[in-house]
């Protein structure tokens, strides 16, 4: 399988001025992406994701480091590599003043699509993102979800083999957000590598093959959503909810490594009781988040001022 | 990567003539703006009003250009849609060379308005067409640089007016718009040769006069070098702002 990132001690350092020693906001980082693979950058804000990003895309300058996206140095190559790739930034920056159309049709100007391809293939993103009936609309009219969708749309007008997806689901309403996923995982189906940055845990857990987990520019761990929780071991507990003969209620939670084990524990503490309720409980991604960043998972939805997308 | 330069300040320069620029209050501003000033000034001081038509084109290429193109970068940032062009496969230069191009065209636009209706005025003899034509030109270019460098100068769209008039106003008083550069004190003389408005002036007085292209040669080279060294310096504010 080919590495279509490939990332080698990437840092990149903001003078703050007289407020302070400079920021590491992205400090020593490697990481590669594979082929055909939706790789989750985890963080929470401020960790670095963003300007992982801007750097992979070439709105920003690394201070020291190496990175090649889909084979080119990005040193040398950038212009070639932005021919090649999509980008859909946090904010939908589409132009207010065209039409959704009109917005698909420039774009694709830009990136050099035949003159005769042009409106096929925006009439094709309009149809498939569900925006036909706005095809004329300006794009300043459209709800917030359509103009995510749209911005999609957008990066997706030149077909490029690779694309980033910064934060997608932010700010979105519920059907919305799952209207994105859903086809975020079609992406992954038709071969397009995506690299998604996230700050919703689930969100990861369910589009990724990959994640890594980015704290204050560092990466603090890499690997499958399985892998990074069988790293976490001892995680998986157990819940019993006991009853004594005054009604009087009581959830117990035994954590350990075998779930057979664990079950004959907690039911031998209940001493007589009636058990009401037998729940076992696998690790999750925040588990994992948890243990490895020491950040409370809240972290991430209180710095956003959101609420889960799910 | 140059096909890919071209195409890109091609289509970008397209894109805001539509998005912002041929929009019917910009069209009526750009045309009535000078006009208003003219006349303001010949009903002040009637006399020789043929003499003002050199002022009155240079005014309006000058609001024309670079009024909306100052306005349209620092806007763009803004609402964050100039981000879009700086991850397309165009690079800095043809980037903002485009965004100069909408400007240049919609100015030269609302000035041809204007030559015609000074031209059906005051007759259209005795005009040296092709010394015209390059003053109008180098005049937009000149213009729609000095807008593209206000515009990457600031954060702000009211900086940008700010700005732009900090450097438009003096120009135009002291620029040979309404009294020729030579009756002004000698100080204000030598201020006035280092504003592009005074070049611009004084190549299309030439070109209105019939005289031999060589007349406002250093004239128009000047305003070349003014395009020249107000876009070099635009491209680098903005490549340093990027990071």
């Amino acid at each position: 399988m080919t590495n279509v990132v490939e990332v080698s001690q990437l840092t990149k350092v903001y003078a703050t001025g007289k407020a302070g020693p400079p920021l590491r906001a992205v400090d020593n980082i490697d990481f590669t992406v594979r082929e055909g693979e939706v790789f989750g950058f985890l963080g929470p804000n401020g960790a670095g994701k963003t300007t992982t990003i801007r750097i992979l895309t070439g709105l920003s300058r690394p201070t020291s480091g190496q990175a090649r996206v889909l084979g080119f140095d990005l040193g040398r190559d950038v212009t070639r590599i932005k021919k090649r790739i999509g980008v859909v930034p946090e904010m939908s920056n589409l132009y207010d003043e065209l039409s959704a159309f009109d917005n698909l049709v420039f774009t694709m100007q830009l990136y050099g699509v035949p003159r005769r391809e042009r409106a096929t293939r925006a009439e094709e993103l309009l149809d498939r993102f569900r925006l036909s009936e706005k095809r004329d609309a300006p794009f300043a009219k459209l709800s917030r979800g359509m103009k995510r969708a749209l911005t999609i749309a957008a990066a997706l007008a030149h077909r490029p083999p690779l694309v980033f997806l910064d934060e997608p689901t932010t700010g979105l309403d519920v059907m919305s957000a799952r209207n994105l996923r859903r086809m975020i995982a079609a992406l992954r189906d038709e071969g397009v590598t995506v690299f998604l940055t996230t700050h919703y845990l689930e969100e990861a857990e369910r589009l990724c093959d990959r994640i890594a987990i980015i704290v204050k520019g560092r990466i603090v761990a890499l690997d499958t959503v399985d892998g990074l929780k069988a790293a976490t071991q001892g995680r998986t507990a157990v819940e019993v909810t006991l009853a004594d003969a005054n009604d009087c209620i009581e959830t117990r939670r035994i954590e350990g490594d075998d779930v057979a084990t664990l079950v004959k524990t907690a039911l031998a503490q209940a001493n007589g009781r009636q058990v009401l309720a037998v729940n076992t409980l696998r690790p999750t991604l925040e588990d994992v988040f948890v243990k490895l960043t020491g950040l409370s998972s809240d972290v991430m939805l209180a710095e956003k001022g959101g609420k889960g997308s799910s | 990567m140059l096909a890919d330069d071209v195409r890109g300040l091609f289509y970008i320069a397209l894109k805001d003539l539509r998005a912002y620029y041929f929009k019917p209050p910009n069209l009526s501003w750009g045309i009535l703006f000078p006009f208003a000033f003219i006349l303001a000034f010949a009903i002040r001081n009637p006399g020789d009003v043929r003499g003002l038509v050199p002022g009155l084109l240079a005014l309006t290429i000058l609001f024309g250009t670079s009024s909306m193109e100052a306005i349209v970068i620092v806007f763009e940032r803004r609402v964050g849609s100039l981000e879009r062009l700086l991850l397309a496969p165009v690079r800095l230069p043809a980037l903002l060379a485009g965004k100069m191009m909408g400007g240049m065209v919609f100015g030269l636009t609302v000035t041809l308005a204007v030559l015609f209706i000074a031209l059906i005025g005051f007759g259209v003899e005795g005009v040296n067409w092709l010394l015209l034509a390059l003053a109008l030109l180098l005049s937009a270019a000149a213009f729609a640089a000095l807008g593209a460098f206000v515009s990457v100068a600031v954060r702000e769209v009211f900086e940008a007016q700010t700005l732009a008039n900090f450097i438009r106003f003096p120009m135009m008083f002291l620029g040979g718009v309404f009294v020729p550069v030579s009756s002004l004190p000698v100080w204000l003389q030598a201020v006035a040769r280092l504003l592009p408005l005074t070049y611009s002036v004084e190549a299309l007085r030439a070109a209105l006069s019939g005289e031999a292209l060589a007349a406002a040669a250093l004239d128009l080279t000047v305003l070349a070098a003014f395009t020249i060294v107000l876009f070099a310096l635009a491209v680098r504010v903005m490549a340093h702002r990027m990071d």
